[in-house]
């Protein structure tokens, strides 16, 4: 990459999109540096999707600013479509032909000579493991396999971006590990990915910074581990509720919140929290484990049902 | 976008429309039986069946008066079918159109590809009919090669009506509606099976007005019988601009219903 090409990748200002009178996306401003790994989290109907589906240039924004490799998303759309690759939140491997055909018939799309597809969808297809399903039709492969699949067929234009919704969705431990590996690997390329998850784990580990989202706007941006710092504190302590211990927590002037059948404490000094539980309150069940994202997602976005 | 949608349209259109060839050679055994068995089926029952019952049409056989509707009825259906049914399955269903936006296609070269494909497997089915109906001794040779080329803009014609309903329809189900009562009664009422000359002047004047089929049958039955006249210069014409117009409807329409 020389001079001139801009190390944002993506900037969005005070972007907006409206259906009808709804706000999907209510004015977010973010932008997306080159190489790295950026997640949009967020409860279902928060506007991840719509936000993915104006970059790639699917849906036109109604207000705001959007760049993508310093191009207007609305003036030039097949330019940066050219250059970058989308993962959908379904999977879409086309039914009517193998995996191999798959990638080559993508590759047309692209407008990329045969000889040159037909290489890249071998070498892809070994890349994501899919080189035995090779000339298998697409109904014979497993949910692991089509999403690998997608990926691949993705990765058809060598894209200078990647966008991936939900990337994991619905995979069992192996498959997932497997793509976190590949997604990194893509990073280490110097290739920049965005993606939306629910899994809050899997934000922890891929992404370099993230925002949360909800009813369309932008709630926080940092790095996973700087949220969870100055949101959900070092370590949270849990034990099961009962009103003894509530009462109990009151009279020593202890923080709490509770969810359900929990009580859970953000605490920097978990130890004497545990004491004062165990001890004092004679609290049941108590653990003492490190915050994590979902801690923060859960206080900000709160714990009311979407849909 | 500026006209009517028309300068959205680019080469790629051409890589939607080998998608549809590919798929369509991938599954050529069972493509390949209705153009072979329909003209077969027809002629038996009807030609030759009916044909029995009838001395001829305006001195003409029975049989060979039908031939060319049965052509005719062949791109229609080859066409509509594959621009409706089949284009809802690809767009609802299999997500294919999705998958093609996200490359550096647009919408236009999307629906462009798929009307092109529509109008191409009604030119194939048209252009298979032929040594059949050859054999049956019920076309003129070689001026009835003149079909093949002229099954590309009836087809193009059927093909971007059926884009119009696919892109209107609020599901599959809902496409029985045109298939029953556009499509089914101008099979029937096209001068296909009797002359139009035998309606009403008033029923004359709206088939030839508003009926694809009955602009496309009246050519390519001069084409079948070699014998041409002024009107079907008008024909022609008609095929070619409500092409163009549905061409253009479809797009925009399309457009409405997948960009948002």
């Amino acid at each position: 990459m020389g001079k001139g090409v801009p190390m944002e990748i993506i900037t969005a200002n005070n972007l907006e999109k409206y259906f009808g009178t709804l706000a999907a996306v209510d004015g977010i401003s973010f932008s997306v540096k080159k190489g790295e790994i950026f997640g949009f989290l967020g409860p279902n109907g928060a506007g991840k999707t719509t936000a993915m589906k104006m970059i790639h240039c699917v849906s036109k924004r109604t207000r705001g600013e959007l760049l993508v490799f310093g191009l207007d998303t609305d003036k030039e759309p097949r330019t940066i479509k050219q250059r970058l690759g989308v993962v959908p939140q379904e999977n879409n491997p086309d039914p009517d032909f193998t995996s191999f055909q798959n990638l080559v018939i993508y590759a047309r799309y692209f407008g990329i000579p045969r000889t040159e597809a037909e290489e890249r969808a071998e070498e892809l297809l070994d890349f994501m493991q899919l080189s035995e399903k090779r000339d298998a039709p697409i109904e014979t492969l497993s949910g692991g396999m089509k999403r690998r699949l997608i990926i691949a067929r993705a990765l058809m234009n060598e894209p200078e971006l990647l966008i991936l919704d939900e990337p994991t969705i619905g995979l069992d431990p192996q498959a997932r590990h497997l793509i976190w590996e590949k997604l990194r690997h893509l990073r280490s390329l110097g290739c920049t990915l965005v993606m939306t998850t629910h899994y809050l784990d899997e934000a922890e580990r891929l992404c370099d910074r993230l925002v949360i989202m909800d009813t369309g706007k932008i709630l926080v941006e940092g790095s996973p581990a700087e949220l969870v710092r100055k949101y959900a504190g070092g370590e949270i302590v849990e034990a099961e509720a009962s009103p003894e211990i509530t009462a109990c927590l009151k009279r020593e002037g202890v923080g709490f919140e509770i969810f359900g059948d929990t009580i859970q404490v953000q605490a920097d000094e978990p130890q004497m929290v545990a004491q004062i539980l165990m001890e004092k309150c004679r609290g049941e069940r108590i653990t003492v484990r490190k915050a994590t994202l979902e801690d923060v997602f859960l206080k900000l976005t709160g714990r009311t049902l979407r849909d | 976008m500026a006209y009517g949608g028309l300068s959205g349209i680019s080469r790629g259109s051409l890589a939607v429309w080998r998608r549809n060839l590919d798929a369509f050679i991938k599954t050529y055994r069972v493509n390949f039986i209705p153009p072979f068995v329909e003209p077969v089926l027809y002629l038996l029952a009807l030609g030759y069946g009916v044909g029995a019952l009838i001395q001829d049409v305006d001195g003409i056989p029975y049989p060979v008066f039908i031939a060319p509707a049965l052509v005719s009825i062949s791109v229609m259906y080859s066409a509509f079918f594959e621009c409706t049914y089949s284009s809802y399955v690809r767009m609802y269903y299999q997500k294919t159109f999705d998958a093609m936006i996200a490359t550096p296609l647009s919408i236009e070269d999307v629906i462009t590809g798929e009307i092109l494909w529509g109008a191409t497997r009604g030119t194939i089915y048209a252009a298979l009919m032929i040594p059949v109906l050859f054999l049956f001794g019920v076309i003129d040779m070689p001026t009835s090669l003149l079909l093949i080329p002229f099954a590309f803009p009836a087809g193009f014609l059927f093909s971007a009506i059926g884009i119009c309903f696919t892109a209107v329809t609020p599901g599959i189900d809902a496409l029985n509606y045109p298939a029953f009562l556009f499509i089914t009664p101008m099979f029937l009422f096209s001068g296909t099976f009797f002359p139009i000359s035998i309606l009403p002047q008033t029923l004359q004047y709206f088939a030839f007005g508003f009926l694809p089929l009955a602009n496309i049958v009246n050519v390519n039955r001069a084409i079948t019988m070699a014998e041409f006249s002024p009107m079907l210069l008008y024909n022609i014409v008609w095929v070619l601009l409500v092409a163009l117009l549905f061409f253009i409807i479809g797009l925009n329409l399309m457009k409405r219903r997948l960009v948002n």
